[in-house]
């Protein structure tokens, strides 16, 4: 499940951000904003990303780089939020 | 205000090739062309009559013949440099500026542009010595080309004209086409055309038979940080302020013809249209750019100045479509790619001017650089605030407050903001701090660039470069000195001058004198204490301060609203002119060598489909695509078609 998620993240990153170079050795954990991969506006196509694609809603306090600024990061808040989901 | 060309060395048929490099630039002076060659020399010159209406042509030679100069542009100080000329003993021939400078050469050599005020480029032959003196005002506001062909140095005040001289063909520069994807512009002398270069603002080139000197004769200068406190309190540097401007703007009113005006609607042009406005008998003409999208719009503020000012004013609107229909002409005119399509309406607006019968507008260019007035220099003040206490959830949010025109700012959480702008105590000792997320954010587009040319520049990173380049006093200034001086000395004459400047208006024989760029008023206002011109968070202090009396008070608090135009979205969509369909597409930008292919395919597909991209994709979009206007227009690949039409 959690690589699903991760797989999908992942190629939307590659597809939307780096325009489909996988040339780009992007790591699990690499900052996305350092790395120059997203910006603002970035961030909120992230975020519409992952509200289509997951069905989950994400508040304005989660919208945080702890929380979105890598594949990893993103990839286990998509999974926390999609288990509260499941458990209410 | 004119254009030239010229050679030095022996030139086959001289005359012949000084007609056609004077012809490919006579779009900057309709008015008549002349012609000067000796046997090591040559001089070409397409002439915008705007002092001296009867009397100065050129190029003009003195009375002995031994000197004879090519000019471009105005020394607004002729009147008074001529007084003192005649008061030596010397006679004039004529009453243009023109005439001044050979006098003046004539009695102090090249050292003569140090008593020059004013926006010029100039090649000065002296039969004399047998050498050419070429040079630049002090900001860099007209232009001049060079380069090198053997033995041989062609010259001119466009890069076009140079690509007719024997041996000269247009080659992109891959550095300096990475110094624009990352600085905005390429660092002088370096152009995107390989082995052509200009001569740098503030700097006197001499050419003689087996030499070429380059030095400066002026340069930008901040006092040290810890220098003791300029004399004199605030209401008395306003009033000293405002004597500068007031003189350096009647200065600018000098000429045979009308003088009229661009109006913004912001607080710079209203100032130099207020001041205009009481020194035009007739009255004053004012000119604006209007734009269909409400986020670039001003016109309720250009209107208000000019009914309170009582000119007559003109505005010229910049709808749907209009950038796209004018980009082929104006990269022809930048010459250069550009990463925003701000130069665009520009264009339009010196056409406006033209079809209204005038050939000189003041604008208000260059406030922002010399009295601290664009966001840059407050994000910078920001980032160091947040840089003090990195844990802050409050202190970001000033960020949103610089940007309220950025949507994807306003939504943002102010760990995100942090982020976004790197308040990183770690970098608060780099030289380039102030311009670092800019730059970084700017070289985010070389994602695009192609396998070849990110080997080609393999290791080179134009940031450093530009580091490099800063002058061993940099340390010792301010830190908001320190980003005055990246503006004023970089992107201003690199871009803003050039592309946005000179190349817009020249396009359509229109010259623009800025007031806001007379040396004196600069030197005065680098001096002043950096809380003069930034005040907390509000830019350009002193200035309102200065200038309150002029302007009614909504225009007179404006807050900074950057010169816009909508990027990609002008590209996209219904009625896509067939250009951008051919300059992105698969063929022509593998053609073209530079660009990823399948990328630039995705980044045309967002931005149709997403029209409201990024500050990356955007500068991604304007940058490619211009590039590929600029392979086609120049190197002759026919690459695209790139008819506007």
């Amino acid at each position: 499940m959690t690589d699903t998620i991760q797989d999908a993240v992942k190629a939307f990153v590659i597809e939307n951000f780096l325009f489909g170079d996988t040339t780009h050795a992007l790591a699990d954990t690499d900052s996305l904003i350092e790395n120059g991969i997203i910006d603002s506006t970035g961030v909120l196509e992230l975020v519409a990303f992952i509200e289509d694609h997951c069905g989950i809603t994400v508040a304005d306090a989660d919208i945080v780089p702890a929380n979105l600024d890598s594949l990893a990061r993103i990839t286990a808040f998509i999974t926390a939020k999609t288990a509260s989901l499941v458990a209410a | 205000m004119c254009g030239f060309s010229g050679y030095f060395g022996t030139v086959r048929d001289g005359r012949a090739l000084l007609e056609r490099m004077t012809a490919a630039i006579a779009h900057r002076g309709p008015d008549e062309q002349g012609f000067f060659t000796t046997k090591a020399a040559g001089l070409g010159h397409a002439r915008l009559s705007i002092v001296g209406l009867g009397d100065g042509q050129q190029p003009m030679s003195d009375a002995t013949g031994d000197l004879t100069i090519a000019f471009n542009g105005e020394i607004f100080n002729y009147v008074e440099l001529r007084e003192q000329l005649r008061a030596k003993g010397r006679h004039f021939r004529t009453t243009s500026d023109t005439e001044v400078i050979l006098h003046l050469y004539d009695e102090m050599g090249e050292d003569c542009v140090s008593a020059l005020n004013g926006d010029f480029a100039f090649a000065l032959w002296d039969g004399r010595r047998r050498r050419m003196v070429l040079t630049r005002d002090r900001m860099g506001v007209r232009p001049l080309f060079y380069t090198r062909q053997g033995e041989r140095l062609y010259f001119a005040s466009e890069v076009k004209a140079l690509l007719q001289a024997p041996g000269v063909a247009a080659e992109i520069d891959p550095v300096a086409l990475d110094q624009i994807f990352t600085l905005w512009a390429p660092i002088a002398p370096r152009t995107p055309f390989r082995n052509i270069y200009e001569i740098e603002p503030a700097s006197l080139m001499i050419v003689q038979e087996g030499s070429v000197s380059t030095r400066p004769y002026w340069s930008l200068e901040y006092p040290d940080r810890d220098a003791p406190p300029r004399q004199g309190d605030e209401r008395a540097a306003a009033e000293e302020l405002r004597a500068l401007l007031t003189e350096a703007t009647r200065m600018r009113m000098r000429a045979d013809v009308p003088v009229g005006a661009y109006l913004s609607g912001g607080l710079d042009s209203s100032i130099t249209s207020a001041l205009a406005a009481g020194m035009a008998p007739g009255g004053l003409r004012t000119f604006s750019v209007t734009f269909d999208s409400a986020e670039h719009d001003e016109s309720p503020f250009q209107i208000e100045m000019a009914r309170a000012l009582g000119t007559h004013h003109s505005a010229v609107a910049c709808g749907e479509g209009d950038i796209a229909a004018v980009f082929p002409d104006v990269i022809r005119f930048t010459e250069r790619p550009i990463l925003r399509t701000a130069p665009a309406p520009l264009y339009k607006l010196s056409s406006l001017v033209r079809e209204a019968g005038l050939k000189v507008v003041l604008t208000g260019e260059g406030a922002d650089e010399v009295f601290a007035g664009y966001d840059i220099f407050k994000e910078a003040r920001v980032r160091r605030f947040c840089g003090r206490q990195p844990g802050s959830r409050i202190r970001p949010h000033l960020f949103r407050k610089l940007y309220p025109y950025l949507p994807g700012l306003r939504q943002q959480s102010a760990e995100y903001l942090f982020s976004f702008f790197g308040a990183s105590g770690a970098t608060l000792d780099d030289p380039l701090f102030s311009h670092r997320p800019r730059f970084d954010g700017t070289a985010a587009t070389k994602l695009f660039y192609s396998g070849d040319l990110r080997a080609t520049l393999s290791g080179y990173d134009a940031a450093e470069e530009l580091a490099a380049r800063l002058p061993e006093a940099f340390a010792r200034w301010h830190p908001l000195h320190q980003a005055q001086y990246l503006e004023a000395r970089f992107l201003l004459p690199g871009y803003i001058l050039s592309s946005q400047g000179d190349r817009m208006a020249m396009a359509h024989g229109i010259e623009g004198r800025f007031p806001f760029l007379d040396h004196h008023l600069v030197e005065f206002a680098a001096g002043l204490p950096p809380e003069m011109k930034l005040k907390g968070l509000v830019e350009k202090h002193i200035l309102r301060e200065a200038t309150k009396d002029l302007l009614p008070a909504a225009i007179g608090r404006r807050t900074k609203q950057p010169y816009r135009a909508p990027d990609s979205q002008s590209f996209v969509g219904p009625g896509t002119r067939d250009y951008v369909q051919s300059a992105l597409g698969d063929a022509a930008v593998s053609a073209g060598g530079l660009f990823n292919p399948k990328a630039v395919a995705k980044l045309h597909e967002k931005c149709s489909r997403q029209p409201a991209s990024g500050f990356r994709d955007n500068a991604a979009f304007v940058g490619i695509l211009s590039t590929q206007l600029w392979l086609t227009t120049f190197t002759g690949t026919g690459i695209c078609n790139a008819k506007a039409a």
